[in-house]
């Protein structure tokens, strides 16, 4: 379960560079919740998503996951129990080490003894990352020993999608992590990625640009403008939801900020 | 020709080629894995030699190197320190370290500037006594540097030196696997300093003398040898790259000594040292762009051809 209690951020607070980037925020998920975010560039969505990772740590309120506070706790701590993916491939990958040095990286956050870290990949490790990787079947199994590098967009980001989830987070984040791929490919991503969270129940926040994908996807849609949560529907009131309904609402809070292409190229694709 | 490839040259150069090879596997540890430029490299490498010499004139050559690794391992943790607990760009923590051993230098031989170690027992001495024969330095060298070369291999192995490598190829991803990059670059660096305090150390043994200027390029030299290195071999496994910066390390010393027999003055020798690693740098961006040259060339006169023979057409 995530709270976000009252978080505010400001960047370069005091210059003429001033951004509130985040204005007093606050939101609770449930376990198991997979909601979808919507807004325009500038919103907030990804320093939101940026101040639960604790990338930076929040001016004001408080970041809590599963009953535990872990507003000022060091990001590299955090990781441990949080997964993230950006938009960009290349973000969540080391491109000069194999396929299989990089899972093995990832799964590290399993272990707690501190001796691990002078073992080396053993013969049980490189099956159960073969295993894994068979479940993309993208036939990467057979390319362990390939630096990440040489992967297309699509294969880095599943892969990635892989080692975020190998040991099951308490949350996933996931920024846009279909923007930069091809569609066909996007399909498949998107289909992986619904297919392990639901399959272990993980709870979710997705950002998206597409409307349609926004409703469909997950079991709650959230509206941020200018920093703040401007709309957040669920239940019956969100099936009964179409794309036309969301975009309304999207001009109610947003006004004049509207004329952004992605969401209204999204509406016509659909 | 004959007089200039003698065996004693050859000889020489795999000596010096091996001792030389553990500071180019520390910037091979701190500069191609890392990605941190660590300019401490020069001062380390002295440290490690005066310590090293102190301890021996004592009586305890064995020790001695042992006492090389770890101040290396002290001035790797101090640059380290410098650039994650206090926010100092890695360059600088390297400069400001380097400038700060040279007292320390200094003050390990005794606020002298150089030290000579031609009474007392070394590893050399030692091994002349149990091998005999004139090729006994090398057997000494070749095994430490081998073993180091070994170990190093397999630490970049275990997921320790996996997270080190990965830190150089996307932090990002480090962060995100709960590791801590300021660990990892720490690790890092003291296993790089260490190398580099050795090699120091060996070499105070091996020269039997220690000199404040001693250290002066030796980043530039290490880096030839990495990349001579790396251009030889290319990438590949661990091990194999190992060997490479090696192997590296050995032709450069010998391009060296060719050169001192070619009577270059000894004056000279920094300016060829820095002819040399511009070479070294330059040659597989200059191969490259000659292969591109020799396509460009082929592919535009066969347009030509196609060219006039519809012309004539």
């Amino acid at each position: 379960m995530l709270v976000l209690d009252h978080i505010s951020k400001t960047f370069n607070p005091g210059t003429v560079n001033e951004k509130s980037a985040l204005r007093d925020v606050s939101l609770s998920l449930e376990d198991g919740d997979f909601a979808t975010i919507v807004g325009s560039n500038g919103a907030g969505k990804s320093t939101m998503f940026n101040a639960i990772t604790g990338a930076f740590y929040v001016d004001q309120g408080s970041v809590i996951l599963d009953g535990e506070d872990i507003t000022f706790e060091k990001e590299y701590v955090r990781s441990k129990v949080i997964g993230h993916l950006f938009q960009d491939p290349l973000k969540g990958t080391a491109p000069h080490m194999t396929i299989e040095e990089n899972m093995a990286l990832a799964y590290l956050r399993a272990s707690t003894a501190n001796h691990a870290y002078f073992s080396r990949i053993s013969a049980s490790d490189k099956k159960k990352f073969r295993e894994q990787l068979a479940c993309l079947d993208m036939g990467l199994e057979d390319r362990m020993k390939q630096p990440v590098g040489l992967l297309s967009g699509g294969q880095r980001q599943a892969l990635t999608l892989l080692m975020a989830t190998m040991v099951t987070p308490k949350i996933l984040l996931l920024d846009e992590h279909t923007a930069a791929l091809d569609p066909a490919t996007a399909e498949k991503v998107l289909k992986l990625t619904r297919q392990i969270v639901a399959e272990r129940k993980i709870t979710c926040l997705m950002v998206t640009h597409n409307m349609h994908q926004a409703l469909e996807l997950g079991n709650r849609t959230l509206m941020m403008h200018a920093g703040h949560i401007v709309f957040d529907v669920q239940g019956e009131q969100r099936n009964k939801m179409t794309v036309e309904d969301l975009l309304e609402q999207f001009s109610l809070h947003a006004g004049s900020d509207l004329d952004n292409d992605r969401i209204l190229l999204s509406k016509d694709e659909n | 020709m004959g007089s200039i490839f003698t065996v004693s040259i050859l000889q020489s150069a795999l000596e010096l080629g091996c001792i030389y090879a553990l500071v180019a596997l520390a910037l091979f540890i701190s500069f191609t894995i890392l990605n941190i430029a660590d300019l401490s490299t020069d001062g380390c490498f002295t440290l490690g030699c005066a310590v090293c010499a102190m301890v021996t004139l004592a009586g305890h050559p064995v020790l001695g190197l042992l006492a090389a690794t770890a101040a290396g391992i002290c001035s790797g943790f101090v640059t380290a320190f410098l650039q994650t607990r206090m926010g100092v760009e890695s360059i600088l923590a390297g400069i400001i370290v380097n400038t700060g051993l040279y007292t320390i230098n200094i003050a390990v031989m005794g606020f002298a500037s150089n030290v000579n170690l031609f009474s007392c027992n070394t590893i050399f001495t030692i091994a002349r006594e149990k091998l005999g024969g004139t090729w006994y330095k090398l057997a000494v060298i070749l095994i430490i540097v081998l073993v180091i070369g070994a170990l190093v291999a397999l630490f970049l192995n275990t997921k320790l030196g996996l997270s080190i490598r990965a830190t150089g190829d996307n932090v990002d991803m480090v962060r995100a696997s709960s590791i801590n990059p300021a660990f990892t670059i720490t690790v890092g660096l003291c296993v790089a300093n260490a190398l580099t305090g050795l090699s120091g150390g060996i070499l105070a043994q091996y020269q039997r003398s220690c000199d404040i200027n001693l250290g002066t390029g030796m980043v530039t030299i290490a880096l030839a040898s990495l990349i001579i290195g790396e251009t030889l071999i290319g990438k590949g496994s661990m091990f194999k790259r190992i060997i490479g910066v090696i192997l590296g390390s050995c032709l450069y010393r010998f391009i060296v000594a060719v050169a001192l027999r070619l009577n270059v003055p000894a004056e000279s020798l920094k300016l060829v040292s820095a002819v040399i690693v511009a070479i070294a740098i330059a040659f597989p961006y200059l191969k490259k762009k000659a292969v591109f040259e020799k396509n460009k060339r082929k592919i535009m006169a066969e347009r030509r051809k196609t060219a006039s023979g519809r012309e004539e057409k």
